[in-house]
């Protein structure tokens, strides 16, 4: 490798650009929030948008304060992301599971596909209501509602991925005197882990949406919770604080996919 | 006569009357018909044929990858189906088109699938197996992914692998198509030399005529589908290097390759 000294003017010139255009991209996403935030202040501040509707951000700032005194919001945010957490492990293990038993049994797995294309297609929220009929309102209900929406479109994803392993590596893994379980362990997981990831990156999303829909009709805590009753009681700096930790969870759950996938990748 | 002869002359391999269908909705097609030959213990044998005539499935009979066939297929003095409701360990290597080497695993760990598969990974193996790498150029490399060699590396790599499980019979299926013709030239030439040079009984399928006659002791020509022999031909060229050049500037090449190349225009 060049050190820094011997790159040529030209290469330099290259480099300067790429790192100047990635920080010009950054900037512009932070100038962006920065602005909205500001506007979003300043119109609840001279009475162009109603706060009471609206809320603004130094009141969602000031109830959030509030709430951390006695560890309130905390609790609920700790609620949603353990539920989302269980659930999201619960589906990626479950899923992976299912799809290396219908490699194994490609009969099942046929008379099994439309059930799962049906039960996949189907709008996942509707079974939240019949899941509470039958396990009641808590933890467990949630975390199956989050379960709910995300697993059978990961099965269907991993028996897909698992499926366009190359017919000729699985021969190969036979040439070589190997077994079924050969194939799998040697060829089919290893070569399926960048599936296996990007499912979870779906997954955990998923879970998130899940567990709020879950929370929304049968909890007394988490931030579902709080959104719902934020909008029962007209207290919409409540919710709005709520969605945007939402957001925040949200976004950090991506992010630890990602690390792991570059952890991965080494 | 001493025992040695005996085990010369035994056939490594026995092909009697072999045919066999392949069925699909729209009805049967005869694939192989009636294939009779016999494999010498250190003899390196090419079929080649029309595109499409069955060579690589006459190969995946041999392989044990297809067992409903009709006829006789012998390793050795036993019937390939004793052997394998018996579920022998058949010892055959296998190398196929593309080198299938797993990206995910090093040089080094991708050679030692097959001993991984069966259990084998003992000191001395391991040890046959880093020899091989290192008189074969590809020791610097051990600890590199596939993805950061050549194309004829990456083939070498592939025999390498099928070599570690000591295989007493070798398959090879057009193992050289995927490399463009510079490698594929070099590759070939020195395939066929690490072949020779462990006493392998090989059977070679391939399309490129020259390749045939520069690798092989015995061709044998099939013809269009159904694929039955037309025609087998002991190649002997009097050469002076072992190079891939060597071989194809030999005396009786050219008669060679005019002769096998009109059975084969017969059959287009």
């Amino acid at each position: 490798m060049k050190t820094n000294r011997e790159l040529s003017p030209e290469q330099q010139k290259y480099i300067h650009q790429i790192k100047l255009q990635s920080f010009l991209i950054l900037l512009s996403r932070f100038l962006l929030l920065f602005f909205f935030i500001a506007l979003w202040e300043t119109s609840s501040y001279l009475g162009w948008i109603d706060s009471f509707f609206f809320s603004s951000p130094s009141a969602v700032v000031k109830l959030f304060i509030d709430m951390c005194k006695d560890f309130e919001i905390l609790r609920h945010i700790g609620v949603t992301l353990l539920e989302t957490l269980v659930s999201f492990l619960a589906v990626t293990i479950l899923s992976i599971l299912t799809a290396i038993l219908l490699i194994c049994l490609p009969k099942v797995s046929k008379v099994l596909e439309p059930f799962l294309v049906i039960l996949n297609s189907l709008p996942k929220s509707a079974l939240a209501p019949l899941i509470i009929v039958w396990l009641g309102t808590g933890m467990k209900t949630i975390i199956i509602a989050g379960m709910s929406v995300a697993i059978f479109g990961s099965i269907i994803n991993m028996y897909t991925g698992f499926t366009q392993v190359e017919e000729e590596k699985i021969k190969l893994i036979y040439t070589l005197g190997g077994t079924q379980k050969d194939t799998l362990f040697k060829v089919i997981l290893p070569s399926s882990i960048p599936i296996i990831v990007s499912n979870m990156k779906v997954n955990i999303g998923l879970a998130l949406v899940g567990v709020i829909i879950g929370e929304f009709l049968a909890a007394r805590q988490g931030l579902g919770y709080l959104i719902i009753y934020g909008s029962q009681v007209f207290q919409l700096d409540l919710l709005i604080m709520s969605i945007i930790i939402l957001c925040i969870i949200a976004m950090g759950l991506y992010q630890l996919i990602q690390i792991l996938e570059k952890c991965l990748q080494k | 006569m001493d025992s040695n002869t005996i085990s010369y002359q035994t056939p490594i391999l026995t092909l009697n009357k072999l045919s066999y269908s392949y069925h699909t909705l729209s009805g049967e097609t005869k694939a192989l018909e009636n294939i009779s030959f016999q494999i010498l213990p250190g003899e390196f044998v090419a079929i080649v044929g029309p595109s499409g005539c069955g060579k690589s499935t006459l190969l995946n009979i041999i392989a044990g990858q297809i067992t409903d066939y009709t006829g006789d297929l012998k390793f050795h003095d036993t019937s390939m189906r004793t052997l394998q409701n018996q579920s022998a360990d058949l010892n055959i290597g296998y190398m196929l088109q593309h080198d299938h080497l797993f990206a995910w695993r090093t040089i080094y760990r991708n050679v030692c699938l097959g001993l991984e598969i069966k259990n084998l990974m003992t000191d001395e193996n391991i040890k046959y197996v880093l020899s091989l790498l290192e008189k074969y150029g590809l020791y610097d490399f051990k600890d590199k992914k596939p993805s950061q060699l050549s194309g004829g590396m990456r083939q070498r790599a592939a025999l390498i692998r099928t070599l570690a499980l000591n295989p007493e019979l070798l398959l090879l299926d057009e193992p050289f198509s995927a490399l463009d013709y510079q490698t594929r030239l070099q590759v070939s030439g020195d395939i066929g030399n690490i072949i020779r040079e462990n006493g392998k009984t090989a059977i070679l399928v391939t399309h490129n005529l020259s390749e045939a006659i520069s690798l092989a002791d015995k061709i044998i020509v099939l013809t269009q589908r159904p694929a039955t022999i037309k025609r087998m031909v002991d190649i002997s060229l009097t050469i002076t290097d072992n190079s891939p050049l060597g071989y194809r500037s030999a005396p009786e090449f050219n008669q060679y390759f005019n002769e096998i190349w009109e059975d084969l225009c017969d059959e287009n």
